[in-house]
């Protein structure tokens, strides 16, 4: 179950094309991700076969489910998938439990197989089974509809923007149960979004889409810290760390480490030994020749500046640092790169002035 | 009430009901198939569909009674068949029903096809549901109001129809006699008292039929 997918794409109509051509990892979280037109949505849709491209393969592993060429297309509904919409969806003439037993009484043997009862608590719903879907807040509506996707026995799960109908009190009440079914689930899953804060927490892999074509892809932290992609995130660049929680310090900072050393932050609840994924925005980082002494920023690594790209911002630039293996990103003034005279190969110190913790 | 006012009461429910029964069967798949399609024939279809809807029932019993006669393609037909001829038998009567009230049973229930639009569908499809599953399962229970107003709007206006009876069943009585016929024969013969009973009868039973649909399924008002 964990062979990559292949997914080839061309769709052509009047107002929009798409072209992709992706290999992707068989476990983990893919985000798929662009500005609306970008062709994202499009792309899910040829995944779960409710979009037909004219040209297209589609698979995972051996498991063949488009392949145009060999005049082969599997219909959606004999496709072990799982698809989550942007708005939940649900059935109204259902009870959520009835929603919940739609898929699974239906579900092949293929595919994930998981008891009614045992998602209801993963998902955090058990209290809600016998309710209609009228009742439900729309954050417990949208818990409704992945777990009745997942009760399906999926093979992969495809989430087209789950969390933009959302406010951000129901997303911040969604977004640790995604987090659950990343650690948990042993499946694929395809994850939609134009916000760069899900996709920083949630995503594995990365794929950028933009008008139709892809624009980059590959693992998160290595795709982020490129520097020759700054359009697509614009102000929001930056680059997200993995780290593990070392320590709760008494003055209410909490230690971090990461490959390349350690972090400090204000403290966080996570017990220690918790993987926790750190943001660091470009604009957040300046960089200086010596160490810099006798300043209010606690973290501050040694680096070697390894690229240097251009930025949407005028007057500026991008310079991609690495603190042993782990890439950084510095938004600075093209004045000041002159003024450090920075090239690759040159040592430099990077304050980091903001860390944004996720999750 | 005299026998025959009974009889021709009789009648006509059995004749609402048979049709109303047809019109369901009939009248779902086309309903689906212009809630649906993107063909180009489905303006045709639909102003085929709500003809009876503009034209007098006369005309459209006068082409029915030249199909189903003697020298008709259906009445070649149903000849071929031994099944005799259709004027004036209940069969006949029934059929012409069903072109009659086919728009009253259509439109609500294509209506509420197209209120579902196409999500619930796909998510029924990525849930393992094929489409003739999907159908069953969540298009038509989510259509429900649709299927009542059409239901009770086919049944009501097949009750109320005169012209079209005339045409084709004339006035047999227990075999075409139904009550809107009746009243026309007992005004005719002046019997004022009998036609009032049953007049009264239908305007009581229209008034009840539209207050039911009217006070339970108030989002359907629009479809009529």
């Amino acid at each position: 179950m964990s062979s990559a997918i292949q997914a080839r794409f061309r769709i052509e109509r009047r107002d929009f094309s798409l072209a992709v051509d992706l290999t992707l990892p068989g476990r983990g979280i893919t985000a798929l991700f662009g500005h609306s037109g970008s062709g994202k949505t499009t792309c899910l849709r040829a995944m779960a076969g409710l979009e037909r491209a004219a040209d297209g393969y589609f698979a995972i592993g051996d498991e063949v489910w488009q392949d145009e060429a060999a005049g082969r297309f599997v219909p959606t509904h004999q496709r072990a998938l799982g698809v989550v919409f942007q708005e939940a969806s649900l059935f109204p003439h259902l009870s959520v439990r009835g929603n919940m037993e739609f898929g699974q009484k239906r579900a092949s043997t293929a595919g994930l197989r998981f008891a009614l009862p045992e998602i209801a608590e993963l998902l955090g719903i058990d209290h809600l089974l016998e309710r209609n879907p009228a009742q439900l807040s729309g954050g417990e509506r949208q818990r409704v509809a992945i777990a009745r996707a997942l009760l399906a026995g999926p093979q992969i799960l495809l989430m087209d923007e789950p969390l933009a109908a959302l406010d951000l009190k129901r997303k911040r009440e969604i977004l640790p149960y995604l987090e659950r079914l990343h650690d948990e689930l042993s499946i694929p899953i395809i994850y939609v979004s134009h916000s760069p804060d899900e996709v920083a927490r949630l995503a594995d892999h990365l794929v950028l889409l933009d008008t139709g074509k892809v624009v980059a892809s590959g693992p998160l932290t290595e795709t982020l810290a490129r520097t020759d992609l700054p359009q697509a995130f614009a102000d929001d660049a930056g680059v997200v760390i993995e780290t593990v929680v070392a320590a709760h310090e008494e003055d209410d900072l909490t230690q971090l480490n990461f490959a390349g050393g350690s972090i400090y932050v204000t403290s966080c609840s996570k017990a220690t030994g918790h993987r926790l994924r750190c943001r660091i925005h470009a604009r957040d980082v300046s960089l200086a020749l010596e160490k810099p002494v006798a300043t209010s920023i606690l973290n501050v690594f040694e680096g070697e500046v390894s690229d240097i790209g251009a930025t949407d911002t005028p007057g500026h630039v991008l310079v991609q640092l690495h603190i042993s293996n782990t890439p950084l990103l510095a938004r600075i003034t093209e004045r000041s790169r002159k003024a450090l005279n920075l090239h690759v190969g040159k040592q430099v110190w990077a304050q980091v002035k903001a860390v944004a913790l996720l999750g | 009430m005299e026998s025959t006012d009974l009889a021709a009461v009789w009648l006509t429910l059995k004749l609402a009901t048979v049709v109303t029964t047809l019109l369901l069967v009939v009248g779902t798949p086309i309903a689906w198939w212009l809630a649906r399609t993107r063909s180009p024939f489905k303006g045709m279809v639909g102003a085929i569909v709500a003809l009876p809807l503009v034209l007098p029932p006369t005309v459209l019993g006068f082409y029915l009674l030249l199909t189903m006669g003697p020298n008709g393609p259906l009445g070649k037909l149903t000849q071929a068949l031994g099944l005799g001829l259709l004027p004036f038998t209940f069969p006949g009567l029934v059929i012409a029903s069903v072109f009659y009230s086919l728009p009253f049973v259509v439109q609500p229930i294509q209506n509420a096809f197209e209120a579902i639009g196409e999500r619930p569908l796909e998510v029924a499809a990525t849930l393992r549901a094929s489409p003739w599953d999907a159908f069953w399962s969540v298009a038509v229970p989510l259509a429900r109001p649709g299927f009542l107003s059409g239901a009770i709007l086919g049944f009501a206006h097949t009750v109320g129809e005169f012209g079209i009876v005339l045409m084709i069943g004339g006035n047999i009585p227990e075999k075409t006699r139904v009550v809107s016929v009746q009243i026309y024969d007992h005004v005719e013969a002046l019997e004022y008292t009998q036609a009032h009973w049953l007049a009264g009868g239908m305007v009581l039973f229209s008034f009840v039929v539209l207050l039911g649909l009217y006070t339970f399924n108030p989002a359907r008002r629009k479809a009529l």
